[in-house]
């Protein structure tokens, strides 16, 4: 298992300096000169200009350019915005709380919802309640996520005055952040409606970045569990005379779980893409947002700070999803190991 | 002698289409997929031909007119008028078009790059295959949407640069699958024949194993169609992909957004526009997969 661990481990390690190459190479094939980009519109005097280039290292080769830029973000140094003055990491880790809150409840629907339907739909294939099920999942899946948010919007916040339409928590509560997560500091702090003001914000973005996932857990944990249902060892389960509960719980599930922590873990990468435009709708104060505003304001260097940050979280989450997998399955250890 | 051969041989593509045809028109939803993508396709030929207004003229009489069924509508304009007066259905009609295009486009790119990059990675393996698989990895961990907006940074915004963006971040899949295709396929006896008898490599390659690999790709292409139009109206969206006054569905959801408490159809229709249009795809994509893969079935 350790060899194992240590096998992966060890493909990442071309793909993280594949990406850096990527975002190392991003600010210099940009259109224009980097250092006037830095300069904003007011400009440089030669003399600056020297001055700009040398502290960036752009007069030198750019082998050692790059060596110096891998040594950086290796010790965590992204550099910082031309527009905040903030260094890269700190601004990253301060709305990164926001991303992972929002990811993390949008995945909690959508397991929530989508994992027992997909099992019912299976159990009860043919049924309308498969037919329904499927055709709701296809349209989730083929929905574009950024209307679904508008139309959420429309519905609860306009029509209905359910929702507020953008951001965290009310202005109205303040209070200390210790996990940078709203609902949780929000309970903390002890303040009353703090914690209902914070869910409420929370709901409608979760919806909307859940649906996707949703769709696809329900799809793959419907295929998962038909396939498992047909096997020998759950018919011989059945002329034991096990209730279906039990048979269906504990022999079919664990099996087709397999499949399905394979497709959470690949949601992630969709979540976090989805995140750019679930946060850009809702106003959500977090790292996709924050990508986006950059790309236009032309902060550079949060744009590769943030491209190297969130590949990393990306690659992470696949490594983790890789290693669970070989703890749920043996054989895949010793095949691919 | 030829003739016949060429006789055998279009017999023989009839039979594929028939058995191909006996497995799709078994499913309902597949075909009323692909009737209305027909449909789609239809009006984005004949668009400026059944538009009733002109999908880019503004009109200052008649700002954000609601649509027909509802009190201030009028037949005119059937779906209403947006914020500076053009009429949504005719911008509707003419954004098939752009919908159209860009998935075209970026799957002729990303199935062209992608079938070069895996057949020859699959065929000669080796340092090549490891050096294309992880430059694959690469453009793969990086949220696809996110490897989209950061080209187009760097190419300027626009719907050519955003369609060039999606495809680079289609190609590893289409890499992935034709390579995996190629190293199974390589291995078959027919291939050792063809190989036997003198085949060269390119000929090996293209003629011999790629049309054995052609069932996934079709699958993928047709299910990657649809999120290549979902992701085009994501950047045209975020003000990245298609600009104004393009009609392009995400473009319109984009200038629409400010509205969206005061003019509701002004959001609702090209939304619904993508999503009918993403979901026939869909629809008929599932149906290709089950008539075309059998390992690939839904169950």
């Amino acid at each position: 298992m350790f060899q194992y661990f240590l096998n992966k481990l060890a493909t990442t390690i071309p793909t993280f300096l594949g990406i850096s190459l990527i975002a190392f190479a991003f600010i210099r094939v940009l259109p224009g000169d980097p250092i006037m980009l830095m300069a904003g519109e007011r400009g440089v005097t030669p003399e600056r200009y020297e001055e700009l280039a040398t502290q960036f290292g752009f007069d030198r080769p750019f082998y050692i350019q790059y060596k110096d830029f891998l040594l950086n973000i290796l010790t965590g140094d992204f550099g910082q915005s031309f527009v905040t003055k903030h260094p890269v990491i700190d601004e990253f880790l301060a709305r990164f709380p926001a991303t992972l809150e929002l990811s993390l409840s949008a995945m909690f629907l959508a397991v929530l919802v989508g994992l027992p339907a997909g099992i019912v739909a299976a159990v009860k294939r043919g049924s309308w309640f498969d037919h329904t099920l499927m055709g709701i999942s296809l349209t989730g899946y083929s929905m574009p996520v950024f209307w679904l948010g508008l139309l959420l919007i429309i519905l609860f916040s306009s029509i209905l005055g359910w929702t507020p339409v953008s951001g965290r928590i009310s202005l109205l509560y303040y209070f200390d952040i210790h996990t940078g997560f709203m609902t949780i500091d929000a309970l903390m702090s002890g303040q009353k409606g703090a914690f209902a003001s914070a869910v409420s914000h929370l709901i409608l973005p979760a919806i909307t970045l859940g649906t996707i996932p949703m769709a696809v857990i329900a799809r793959q944990t419907r295929s998962a569990m038909l396939e498992v249902l047909s096997e020998d060892y759950v018919r011989t389960a059945r002329a034991k005379g096990l209730s279906t509960f039990r048979i269906i719980g504990l022999h079919a599930f664990r099996n087709a779980l397999i499949t399905v922590i394979t497709v959470i873990g690949l949601q992630i990468g969709v979540l976090l893409a989805g995140a750019i435009l679930t946060e850009t709708i809702f106003a959500w104060p977090g790292i996709g947002k924050w990508m986006v505003d950059s790309i236009f304001r032309r902060d550079y260097q949060v744009v590769q700070g943030g491209l190297i940050l969130i590949s990393s979280i990306v690659i992470l989450v696949n490594l983790t999803v890789d290693l669970l997998y070989g703890l749920i399955n043996p054989r895949i250890r010793q095949t691919r190991g | 002698m030829s003739t016949t051969t060429d006789v055998a041989s279009a017999s023989a593509t009839r039979r594929a289409f028939d058995e191909f045809w006996h497995y799709f028109s078994e499913s309902r939803e597949a075909v009323a997929g692909m009737v209305f993508m027909i449909f789609i396709i239809l009006v984005a030929i004949l668009a400026p031909v059944i538009a009733p207004h002109s999908p880019i003229e503004t009109n200052t009489d008649f700002l954000r007119k609601p649509p027909a069924w509802q009190d201030g509508g009028s037949m005119q304009f059937l779906l209403g008028t947006d914020a500076v007066g053009r009429d949504i259905l005719s911008r509707l009609i003419h954004g098939s078009r752009y919908s159209l295009l860009v998935g075209c486009i970026v799957i002729f790119l990303s199935l062209t790059f992608g079938i070069l990059l895996g057949v020859t990675a699959g065929y000669f393996r080796g340092f090549y295959e490891t050096a294309v698989m992880r430059v694959m990895d690469v453009i793969l961990s990086v949220p696809s949407l996110l490897m989209a907006l950061v080209l187009v940074a760097i190419l300027g915004p626009g719907l050519e640069n955003a369609m060039i963006a999606i495809a680079v971040t289609y190609t590893p899949h289409f890499v992935r699958l034709s390579r995996a295709q190629v190293i199974s396929e390589a291995k078959r006896d027919y291939v050792m024949a063809s190989r036997i008898a003198g085949a060269g490599r390119f000929r090996l390659m293209a003629i011999t194993i790629l049309p054995n690999c052609m069932s996934p790709l079709i699958v993928q292409s047709t299910l990657s169609f649809s999120t290549a139009i979902l992701d085009a109206a994501a950047l045209g969206f975020l003000g990245m992909g298609a600009q104004p006054p393009t009609p392009e569905w995400g473009t319109m959801l984009a200038e629409a957004r400010e509205f969206i408490t005061s003019a509701w159809w002004m959001v609702t229709f090209p939304g619904l526009a993508i999503l009918i249009t993403v979901l026939a795809i869909n629809l008929m994509g599932d149906g290709l997969r089950d008539a075309l893969d059998p390992k690939m079935k839904r169950s």
